[in-house]
């Protein structure tokens, strides 16, 4: 069906997800399953000095008690690895389970193994482990003095790395030459991802075959097989299956490699029995990886004429107590590089350090890094016309890129193939109503019956699609960042493709079919999407970082184009044509300049089936693989605008609008392309106005419940809206780039400029997030009471 | 010790022996295999198991089955079929109203309670409604249509 690229087409994953018939993890039950609970820390730094089993294992259901000791004399349960590997880092052992010293809250101590949950669930609570507590630290930048208590002996000062970008000496040349600076010291906060799935295994082992099945919550099935061969369980690849069944969101939390998997994994080993583990929302919170916590200083240079002339950031990002797979990557090569914006800045520098805390580790969370950078970059411009007397909006303007810059070579390391940025701009304040909302505001500030009114705008960049193998892996990845498509075309016509892409949410099964569909000119119906599988489907990377849309469906366009090339050949053959005079439209390969003489798409098919005639040298079959690597990352771009409302008596802010206007390239499926821009605006929201992961400091998790951690819901949040640009990404064949992560990218530093905008007048430079009624209300006070005096 | 229960699940009647401190989720999804209501946060905050007792929703999380005695039970798969769907489940599916499917029959669940009391409600009444409810895949904007949609639907074949 040529035109259904750029349609809404309905879900096809939706009649099972409405009706009760996906089919989560949790929801697998095989014969003979036994039930998997944790026993963990509830210290965030402690020695273990005693595990008693005994009573546990007396309690009735229960088939096994182990602790970490077992595990290291069973061979099995070695280290869980970093995947991302920055200069003269240092990579602490990670067991599975502690065996000496926990480290944070959740830390797992021992597993039991009994016939149903509850029966597990009692008997981790009647294993008695003893605990020599230590101090704790859980702030990324007190980890760092002299006297804090130490987490690894090979990391001295709790330092995992060191890594700077950019040039130093040409940035504080600019500083020195400037003619107006800023300055904005912030945190950013630490988030818990809250898929709202926990996460959950189903590993069987069967012990005839040697063959392990691991049905898990993943985003990325390979990657976790490839770890669990590398490291974890040191089986043989070939032997392990994972399976990712229907996966209920991941926002990252499920790409990493935890010990949890590997444990029942384990377990199904030793007892020739399925073992199932699931998690409780406290265990999720507890050792689901964890999104920003950084502590940065940011510095902007300017010159006469507002032009921004350097950028210089110092960060302390939070490491956790152990490296996740790809937490170097997180704070570094996902950050700094994005340092410049949407802007034209000839000088940049940006030092971070990653820092171990007694947390839980601390890894790729919706955006990963972009979010952390937007923020950066977009307080620092809104702080930048503070002292320059410009409107947030001009002075953005004022700075862009321009069109005819691109490619445009940053100061930090990315080259920013196309652009166009002062639409988008222009767009925004268009939908918003720019001029009018800021007389409001002026009208509202003399009005002290109503509540004040603030305007914050976020004008984003993202890199995503990640991206070129040769590139990433020249900057630490320990693996190549390309994606796989099959094609199978079937022998009446209908098709399958096998992507190493795995949607958990994304509607990759419409997407990719409607690709299928355009390419083939057959109906959405007539296409079978297949992933999450590593016996079914080739290697592939998996989805996160924005990247199956741009990578993933290029590749199963390479395909698709293999796959008509070859029918091309079977066609001229049977039209006895020469090759180059037959072209394939409307369904089927027609003659140039004849039309009438062609032969349909399934003619063609079944004829690469039947072989009776195929042209001399070619094999039969219609089925094509692509191992996609692409030269570039893309770069989406856009600007949010964000319209609260602050109570001039409790503090309270209320996002009253969200203007999010995108470009993301091409569009597949709008209906799609909306959804995951009102999810990435939402998670973006919570951030900036209520959510934290909160530790004490002890390193008690206080959030460790949805009663303490405080989700967007419904009644707090607006309708959206939203709007595009097209601006084609102009090196895949799609001319598509990611949306996956641009509302959750934009809309923190939105919603916390609107809110600091509100505030201004009261002379409050900057507030951090979460904006909670609080926060916001002392920043108020204090205000009056610097005014009253 | 186990306890006799005989609950009516969508329509049948099932007579059971649970466990007392057996929750109602638990045995929905275990010993019926009725896995359409899923567990998200054990603590009555997430509403991902909402279900329908005797027409109103509650969570199956923070209730036991044996409480459920003698009660009339409707989950996500006693509320339609793909064959035939409710105005609610054809609304998700027509409004883009879920992502990961994860929290939406409870979803479902919460927004059929709440058009059997308000057959047309406002953008306000249906996000109040739902505020105890998480989605974490699609902001709220589109479930908001979806309800909307399925309010219209339903006043349609009412009238």
């Amino acid at each position: 069906m040529s035109g259904v690229i750029g349609s809404s087409v309905k879900r096809r994953e939706d009649p099972a997800l409405i009706t009760g018939k996906g089919s989560y993890t949790d929801d697998l039950k095989v014969a003979g399953m036994v039930h998997a609970a944790i026993v963990r820390s509830p210290y965030a730094h402690a020695r273990v000095t005693e595990i008693d089993t005994e009573a546990a294992r007396a309690m009735p259901g229960v088939l096994a008690v182990f602790t970490g000791k077992d595990l290291v004399k069973g061979k099995a349960g070695g280290v869980v690895p970093t995947g991302w590997l920055l200069p003269d880092i240092k990579t602490p052992a990670h067991p599975l389970l502690a065996t000496e010293t926990v480290r944070y809250v959740g830390d797992g101590v021992a597993v039991v193994v009994a016939t149903d949950r509850y029966l597990a669930r009692d008997a981790a609570d009647a294993v008695v482990v003893e605990f020599d507590p230590l101090d704790a630290v859980t702030d990324p930048l007190a980890a760092t003095a002299a006297d804090a208590p130490q987490l690894h002996d090979d990391a001295p000062s709790n330092t995992s790395f060191d890594w700077e970008l950019g040039d130093s000496s040409k940035t504080d040349a600019a500083f020195a030459a400037a003619a107006r600076t800023a300055r904005v010291e912030l945190r950013n906060n630490r988030l818990i991802p809250h898929a709202i799935e926990p996460r959950a295994a189903l590993a069987d082992y069967n012990a005839a075959t040697g063959n392990l099945t691991l049905h898990m919550t993943t985003q990325n099935p390979h990657l976790q097989r490839l770890l669990m061969t590398l490291a974890s369980m040191g089986m043989p690849e070939h032997k392990i299956r994972v399976v990712a069944p229907e996966v209920g969101g991941g926002f990252g939390s499920k790409i990493h490699h935890y010990p949890d998997e590997a444990i029942a994994s384990w377990c199904s080993i030793q007892l020739g029995r399925p073992v199932k583990w699931v998690a409780t929302r406290s265990e999720a919170n507890q050792t689901d990886a964890h999104g920003r916590d950084h502590v940065s200083i940011a510095e902007i240079a300017l010159d006469d004429d507002h032009k921004i002339i350097g950028l210089r950031v110092q960060t302390w990002a939070a490491m956790g107590a152990y490296l996740s797979t790809f937490a170097p990557a997180v704070p570094t090569y996902l950050y700094g590089t994005l340092l410049s914006g949407q802007y034209d800045i000839p000088a940049i520098h940006v030092h971070v350090l990653g820092t171990f805390t007694n947390t839980a580790p601390v890894d790729a969370y919706r955006g990963a890094g972009r979010p952390e950078a937007t923020f950066v970059v977009e307080r620092l411009l809104d702080a930048a016309a503070d002292v320059c007397g410009l409107d947030p909006a001009e002075i953005r303007r004022h700075n862009f890129v321009q069109p005819d810059q691109f490619p445009y070579p940053t100061q930090v390391a990315l080259e920013y193939d196309s652009g166009n940025y002062e639409p988008a701009l222009d767009k925004a304040l268009d939908l918003a109503g720019y001029k009018a909302l800021r007389t409001e505001q002026a009208a509202r500030r003399d009005d002290a019956s109503k509540p004040l009114l603030g305007i914050g705008l976020s004008s984003y960049i993202e890199a995503c699609g990640l991206a070129p193998s040769q590139v990433v892996g020249s900057l630490g990845a320990q693996a190549g960042l390309w994606e796989s498509a099959r094609v199978r075309v079937h022998p009446t016509g209908s098709v399958s493709i096998f992507t190493g892409a795995s949607s958990h949410g994304q509607g990759h099964h419409t997407t990719f079919s409607q690709i299928v569909a355009d390419k083939l000119d057959i109906d959405v119906e007539q296409v079978e999407v297949i992933q999450g599988d590593t016996d079914k489907v080739q290697f592939g990377m998996g989805t996160y970082g924005s990247r199956s849309l741009a990578v993933g469906g290029s590749a199963l366009v390479k395909s698709l184009e293999k796959v008509i090339a070859k029918g091309r050949k079977i066609a001229a053959h049977m039209l006895e044509a020469a090759e180059d005079d037959v072209v394939f439209e409307k369904g089927a390969y027609r003659v140039a300049g004849a039309p009438a003489r062609k032969k349909t798409w399934g003619e063609v098919v079944l004829m690469a089936y039947l072989a009776h005639d195929m042209p001399e040298g070619i094999e039969p079959g219609l089925e094509e693989s692509t191992f996609y690597d692409p030269s570039n990352f893309v770069y989406p771009f856009g600007t949010h605008i964000a319209v609260v409302e602050i109570d001039r008596d409790t503090g309270e802010v209320t996002l009253d609008r969200y203007i999010a206007v995108d470009d993301c390239g091409n569009l597949i499926n709008p209906m799609i392309v909306s959804g995951q821009v009102h999810g990435g605006i939402a998670q973006g929201v919570g951030q900036a106005l209520w959510e934290e992961g909160v530790y004490d400091e002890s390193g008690q998790l206080v959030t460790a419940t949805l009663l303490d951690y405080a989700l967007p819901r419904a009644h707090r949040l607006p309708s959206f809206e939203t709007a595009h640009t097209i601006t084609p990404c102009p090196h895949n064949p799609l001319g598509v780039k990611g949306i996956g992560e641009a509302g959750a990218i934009a809309s923190p530093a939105a919603v916390t400029n609107a809110v600091v905008d509100a505030l201004s007048h009261l002379g409050v430079k900057h507030l951090d997030m979460p904006l909670t009624p609080e926060r916001v209300w002392r920043a108020m006070a204090n205000a009056s009471a610097q005014g009253d005096a | 010790m186990g306890r006799t229960i005989r609950v009516e699940v969508n329509g049948k009647t099932h007579e059971c022996e649970v466990e007392p401190r057996t929750l109602l989720v638990h045995f929905l999804r275990e010993e019926l295999e009725l896995t359409g209501t899923n567990v998200g946060c054990e603590t009555s905050l997430c509403g991902a198991c909402t279900v329908l007792i005797d027409g109103e929703s509650v969570r199956a999380c923070t209730q036991l089955a044996v409480q459920a005695d003698g009660c009339s039970i409707t989950t996500i798969e006693g509320l339609g079929s793909e064959h035939d769907l409710h105005p609610l489940q054809q609304g998700f599916w027509d409004e883009h109203g879920l992502q990961c499917g994860y929290c939406t029959p409870g979803m479902i669940m919460a927004a059929a309670d709440l058009l059997g009391q308000n057959a047309d409600p406002s953008e306000a009444e249906i996000r109040t409604a739902l505020k105890g409810n998480v989605c974490r895949c699609t902001g709220y904007h589109n479930i908001v249509r979806a309800v909307q949609s399925a309010a219209k639907r339903m006043a349609g074949a009412a009238s």
